[in-house]
């Protein structure tokens, strides 16, 4: 048999990688310090008080946020954003299977779930605090009421479309309908799920901040707001600094399973392109 | 010769795809029957409904009237004693599982203990001539590995019947004359029975210890033939054996008749 001549295609590995990383690492980080020194020089030799320097901010940052302020405002921020954004995931993938494999379901729901998903989620904010005030549970809500349509829309776009050769392979093997939602509805769908959760995370920090801006005496939005009113301007832009990184941090988290789940579906476009 | 029985019946099938535009006849009458252990080719001119022929042999499509038949058991649904390979490897192997992981799927909801699965698995594997490439995805094959997995996961599922759509109309000449010779050899030292669809007409006379030449749609057997070339086949010597130039014209006199409607219903 020839076969055992056949080659197996590998993915390029090695050879220089950490070179590779630490170039990617410059390149990353070169236009950000670019960008804070041209800043720092900017507001130098400028007098407006509302562009402190990086300096300051960076000052401003250690005094305010590393100490109790990370355990009472930002903690409970961090939280409340991975319960939603993980209610958002099981909500919009558990609900998007069933949507997307039942037929009569997505024709009942479908012209409901364009409607619901046209209303911007802040504006749910005083219907949901009438309904459950003040609370971790009203912020989560809101939170959801955003992140979960991107990831449901595109689950059901998902599972609707499992190609046609598939299915007929696992109904001429008789798969039954659990290994059949295991190994072949999710895994076919999941390009698109983990398109809908990238769009539901930033939705999701969005809404943790305005959330808390509305009615809150804690947590990231609410401190950057009390800043903001108080006129301590430095102070404000290290908020919005952590915010940022926060994002950062949630994209850089979001890549890593990506990769890890999609590992099939980007192996494939490599083999396609060489 | 020894003793076959009937394995699979096919009494006066008939399907009719219905649509806005007005009905289609897509397999006007077909009847034969096969017996087990044997190699079926079926060959037709393209657009006749081969495909679909298959599709409702193996319990994929209703037929619109008529009778299959398996092991005097009615066919009304996709069956464990039936295994397609379908023509699109590419579509019919799931990316996310590794080659062994693909040919294992069927073999889960079997009562099988975790070391005869296993045991299935590795053998078929090592059949087709892959266990160097178990623990690789199938994206990462070519298209003839691509296939040769697909016939492991079929003989893993331990079928009575492998049924095979034009499973080499997308490998290149030489890939395909390896793979060939692969379907002889599993039918041989297995016993497998093998329903083998196609458009090649050396293919089919090369492979098949029976051909049936089907005519174009709406489709019917055309011609039930015999090919009596010897047991032991291989690429050069069987193809160069007069009585094989001899069937592959007869089979290509057939086809040209069907295409020009020249042949007439039974």
């Amino acid at each position: 048999m020839s076969a055992h001549t056949d080659r197996i295609a590998r993915r390029s590995r090695g050879g220089g990688l950490g070179r590779r990383v630490a170039a990617g690492f410059l390149y990353s980080l070169g236009l950000p310090f670019l960008l804070l020194v041209i800043w720092g020089l900017a507001s130098s030799s400028s007098t407006n008080r509302f562009f402190p320097g990086p300096l300051t901010i960076l000052e401003a940052f250690r005094e305010t946020w590393i100490g109790p302020a990370f355990v009472d405002d930002v903690l409970p921020s961090l939280y409340r954003l991975a319960l939603g954004i993980a209610a958002s995931i099981v909500i919009g993938i558990a609900a998007g299977t069933l949507i997307g494999l039942f037929r009569p379901l997505r024709e009942l729901l479908e012209p409901l779930l364009e409607f619901f998903r046209a209303i911007p989620p802040p504006v749910l904010i005083p219907v949901v605090m009438l309904l459950l005030g003040i609370t971790d549970t009203m912020k989560v809500v809101v939170i959801v009421s955003g992140a979960v349509w991107p990831i449901l829309l595109n689950t059901i776009d998902g599972v609707r479309a499992t190609d046609s050769v598939m299915s007929e392979t696992a109904d001429s093997f008789q798969i039954t309908w659990w290994e059949r939602l295991r190994f072949l509805v999710l895994p076919a769908a999941s390009p698109r799920i983990m398109t809908g959760v990238r769009q539901g995370l930033s939705v999701a920090l969005i809404l943790m901040v305005i959330s808390e801006m509305f009615a809150s005496s804690a947590g990231l939005g609410y401190r950057i707001a009390y800043f903001q009113r108080n006129y301590l301007i430095a102070e404000m832009w290290s908020g919005i600094l952590l915010l940022g990184l926060v994002g950062v941090l949630l994209a850089a988290t979001f890549g890593v399973v990506e990769r890890r789940v999609l590992r099939w579906y980007h192996g494939i476009r490599e083999v396609n392109r060489a | 010769m020894p003793d076959r029985s009937t394995l699979l019946r096919v009494e006066h099938l008939r399907k009719v795809y219905e649509s806005a535009n007005g009905d289609v006849e897509a397999i006007g009458d077909i009847s034969f029957t096969m017996r087990s252990g044997e190699l079926v080719c079926i060959v037709g001119p393209s657009g006749c409904g081969k495909t679909t022929l298959l599709k409702c042999l193996a319990g994929l499509l209703r037929p619109t009237s008529g009778l299959v038949e398996m092991d005097g058991q009615p066919v009304t649904g996709p069956s464990p004693a039936m295994a397609v390979v379908f023509q699109e490897y590419g579509r019919s192997l799931y990316p996310w599982l590794t080659v062994r992981g693909n040919v294992e799927l069927p073999l889960r909801h079997k009562r099988l203990s975790r070391q005869e699965r296993d045991k299935l698995v590795t053998d078929a594997i090592e059949a087709v001539g892959l266990a160097h490439a178990a623990r690789s995805h199938p994206w990462q094959l070519s298209g003839g590995m691509q296939q040769r997995v697909a016939i492991a996961r079929a003989i893993a599922y331990q079928p009575e019947v492998l049924i095979m759509d034009e499973p080499f109309a997308a490998v290149d000449a030489q890939t395909r004359a390896d793979l060939e010779d692969l379907v002889r050899e599993l039918h041989r030292t297995r016993k497998i029975s093998v329903l083998f669809v196609t458009h090649d007409i050396d293919e089919s006379v090369y492979l098949g210890e029976r051909v049936l030449v089907l005519s174009a749609s709406p489709t019917w057997v055309q011609e039930d033939l015999a090919v009596d070339l010897p047991p032991e086949r291989d690429q050069i010597t069987t193809r160069a054996l007069p009585r094989f130039t001899e069937l592959r014209t007869h089979v290509y006199d057939q086809i040209q008749r069907a295409k020009r409607g020249q042949a007439v219903a039974p």
